[in-house]
């Protein structure tokens, strides 16, 4: 797996496309807080929507690492691009691929694969951010119909002019002292009764991404919509966030990358002094850094995304690139705005996009906080007091 | 060294504090959606001083010292960085310029009217091709009839939608490069000027930042600021003091990002108590408190100096070298304390991160700052 060189033209191909279907509209789509129908298309062409879905429900059936290559492909052109595949693939195909009954998987993978459908995962809650323990959200059986009620906050993939199905985590076990351990995952898609959306939210950046509240009153479901078995959702969301992880990785390399190539171009180009600034050190030395840092989150999500496609536990390693490349994805971004100066803050530049857009990527889907603690426990033996 | 302040700067602390909370931060987010700062917060700003504070008395100015004026753009940014910059500009790239190589007819033609807030200024040097390379300035200023004739283009130009007055540097004689530049009073209405596109900036968007234009724009002969040949040293020593100004706005904007971070810890709750209770959490609010207090220091350092008569440039860019980076520091885990919310446009600090960025930028990027600083350090 040296440097990871027979994953090359699958990646050159990769970028041929994103820089055919996506790169163009990717300033629109930040601009108009929209994707547009034809970008979403295409890539529903040339089948993202289901790179970890199995072919045989119409999706690409890829390994972990050439998902990670292409949503870090996606990303380095458009972070709102980057993180709906992000989300499509490792929260939603995924766990229902792993998780899922027969009848559900017929009948939601190829939706979600061909990209009629889009899915979310619902899981953060007003009062259950990190703390997922918390979660107030419930359903209880009537009949053979789950009724679901609570609110859900910061949901991803929830596209407005779109079909939606949400795996929502709501509690299950009236009992709260079994917190995390009271959960179960739902799938609920958007027309069901009780379903409704609260506002979408106004953020700094990935603004072609919808991100919703979600209110749930009195909303039904049939029985069959339990993914997993009940009191089982705690490990179907720790099992998607862990693959999740990898993907946010991913996004924050290629955003990372973005801003690097960008830096690259304008300290050859831009003269200063009676020379490309890039003859000067003090540039020379920023691109080194954002170079090694770069590469070495790029070793950390593929080698994370390797763990995982050999079935290896990867839950630490995951947790590692998700922290990593994200920070190294915001220093890129910050130290390529300082190369490039005021050009850098400029919004018809896509500089200072990439840099809004990255900063979430140190918060979504487990903020770098909580990717410590995993990391730590992974490694801590505390003793416990007697 | 004593930064034990004396009661005028106290009390004005505390005043600049109270308009920053009171008219500032409640207009703020409005401010940035609209793209403007309205005639009536200005108009408050003037009669209140702010567009005097380096200005004699005579010229119905505030006399202030530089002290001052750092505290105050420090508390003013924790409302509103951009109002700051408007006030920050206003003093010190363009009354303090004009008092100081000012001919006595140019201070009485502008200063009472830029001390009132009448006249508000900007001040203009960058070019396409000289940005960092300042000296590099392609705009030329050829002497005619008396007067001199203008052309060239300019950009990043703050206060440039509604300045009446333009400091603009512009070659006498290009053959001589950087010592070949002069400093021109130009007036808006100036024929052959104009006023062109605006900045889009991914922060302080109330900011109105603008492009200009000469085209045989014709200025009389005492247009002139300084001699010729001036303009660059003119140029450079504002700088000089306006970047204890960015230093200090940079200092307001991490303090703000602090305040409103450990107000959030306080109040967030997960795992059963609030997170400020961790000891991750207390230790990102210590190392951001400690920042800014080492930029405050660099700050407040250089402005004594610069009230004592001591040279003071490498002093002032070590504290806008040091502050805009504690500011980006502090904004970021402003934005990370608060979790997701801290990435929406309902909290201030969503704002703050995308502000602070710019600091490390204007009025000199870090490595500009870096040259200044080795320039002076490593002499001889």
């Amino acid at each position: 797996m040296l440097d990871y060189i027979e994953y090359e033209d699958f990646r050159a191909e990769v970028k041929a496309k994103v820089d055919e279907i996506v790169a163009p509209h990717a300033a629109a789509i930040d601009a108009d807080d929209h994707i547009p129908d034809e970008v979403m298309k295409a890539i529903g062409e040339v089948g993202w929507f289901g790179a970890l879905a199995p072919a045989e429900y119409g999706g690409l059936g890829w390994d972990t690492v050439r998902y990670a290559i292409m949503v870090e492909e996606v990303s380095r052109a458009s972070g709102s691009a980057g993180v709906m595949l992000a989300v499509q693939g490792s929260l939603v195909t995924y766990p229902l691929q792993k998780y899922g009954t027969e009848e559900q998987i017929k009948e939601y993978m190829p939706k979600f694969a061909s990209g009629e459908v889009m899915g979310s995962f619902g899981l953060t809650e007003p009062g259950a951010g990190s703390d997922a323990g918390n979660t107030k959200t419930t359903a209880v059986l009537d009949g053979d119909e789950w009724v679901i009620n609570g609110q859900k906050c910061f949901i991803t993939n929830t596209k407005r002019d779109w079909p939606v199905v949400c795996f929502a985590t709501v509690r299950t076990d009236p009992d709260k002292s079994k917190g995390v351990y009271g959960v179960s995952s739902i799938i609920v898609p958007v027309d069901a009764p009780g379903f409704n959306y609260g506002r979408k939210e106004n953020k700094m950046g990935l603004r072609g991404s919808d991100t919703s509240e979600i209110f749930f009153e009195d909303c039904r479901v049939p029985q069959k919509n339990l993914l997993g078995e009940v009191n089982e959702g705690f490990k179907i969301f720790m099992v998607a966030l862990d693959a999740g992880r990898i993907s946010i990785g991913a996004m924050a390399l290629g955003l990372g990358q973005g801003a690097f190539d960008l830096a690259v171009k304008h300290a050859e180009n831009r003269v200063q002094f009676g020379k490309p600034i890039g003859t000067k050190q003090a540039i020379q030395w920023k691109i080194a850094e954002m170079a090694t840092k770069v590469r070495a989150a790029r070793f950390l999500v593929y080698s994370a995304a390797a763990l995982k496609d050999a079935g290896l536990p990867y839950t630490k390693e995951a947790a590692m690139a998700k922290y990593y490349a994200s920070q190294v994805g915001r220093e890129a971004a910050y130290d390529a705005i300082q190369v490039h100066g005021a050009l850098g803050y400029d919004k018809s530049y896509p500089l200072e996009r990439i840099y809004r857009d990255v900063k979430l990527d140190e918060i979504g889907e487990g903020t770098s906080e909580i990717q410590k603690i995993v990391i730590s426990r992974n490694i801590l033996q505390l003793k416990k007091k007697k | 060294m004593d930064f034990n302040l004396n009661d005028e700067q106290k009390m004005m602390r505390q005043v600049a504090a109270e308009i920053a909370d009171e008219q500032l931060a409640p207009k703020a987010e409005e401010m940035e959606e609209n793209r403007e700062i309205p005639g009536e917060l200005l108009a408050f700003l003037a009669e209140q001083g702010y567009f005097g504070m380096f200005l004699p008395e005579r010229y119905g100015g505030a006399e202030l010292d530089f002290a001052t004026y750092a505290l105050t753009i420090e508390e003013f940014s924790r409302g509103s960085p951009a109002v700051a910059l408007v006030v920050s500009v206003q003093n010190a790239l363009v009354g303090k310029p004009i008092l100081t190589y000012g001919t006595e007819g140019q201070k009485e033609k502008y200063l009472a009217r830029v001390a009132s807030g009448e006249l508000l200024g900007a001040f203009s040097i960058t070019e396409e091709d000289a940005g960092s390379d300042a000296a590099n300035v392609q705009t030329t200023a050829a002497k005619k009839d008396g007067g001199y004739v203008l052309n060239g283009r300019k950009l990043y130009v703050t206060n440039a939608g509604f300045a009446g007055l333009f400091l603009v540097v512009a070659s006498t004689d290009p053959a001589a490069g950087g010592k070949g530049l002069s400093c021109f009073l130009v007036e808006r209405d100036a024929p052959g000027f104009t006023v062109g596109e605006r900045f889009d900036g991914m922060g302080m968007r109330a900011l109105d930042v603008r492009r200009l234009e000469f085209k045989n724009c014709e200025v009389p002969a005492d247009a002139l600021l300084g001699a010729e040949g001036e303009g660059l040293k003119i140029a450079l020593a504002s700088l000089d003091g306006s970047r204890i100004g960015v230093g200090a706005q940079a200092v307001g904007i991490g303090q703000q990002a602090f305040n409103e971070a450990k107000k959030y810890a306080g109040e967030r709750e997960q795992f059963g108590r609030p997170i400020l209770s961790f000891q991750a959490i207390q230790f990102y609010l210590v190392e951001m408190a400690t920042r800014l207090e080492a930029a405050r220091f660099l700050t407040l350092r250089a402005a004594t100096l610069a009230d004592a008569g001591e040279p003071f440039s490498a002093e002032a860019a070590m504290a806008k070298l040091y502050a805009s980076e504690a500011a980006n520091f502090c904004a970021n885990l402003g934005v990370q304390i608060h979790g997701g919310y801290g990435y929406m446009k309902d909290y201030v600090v969503e704002r703050f991160f995308r502000d602070a960025r710019v600091t490390e930028i204007y009025e000199g990027t870090s490595e500009v700052q870096k040259l200044v600083i080795a320039g002076k350090l490593l002499k001889g």
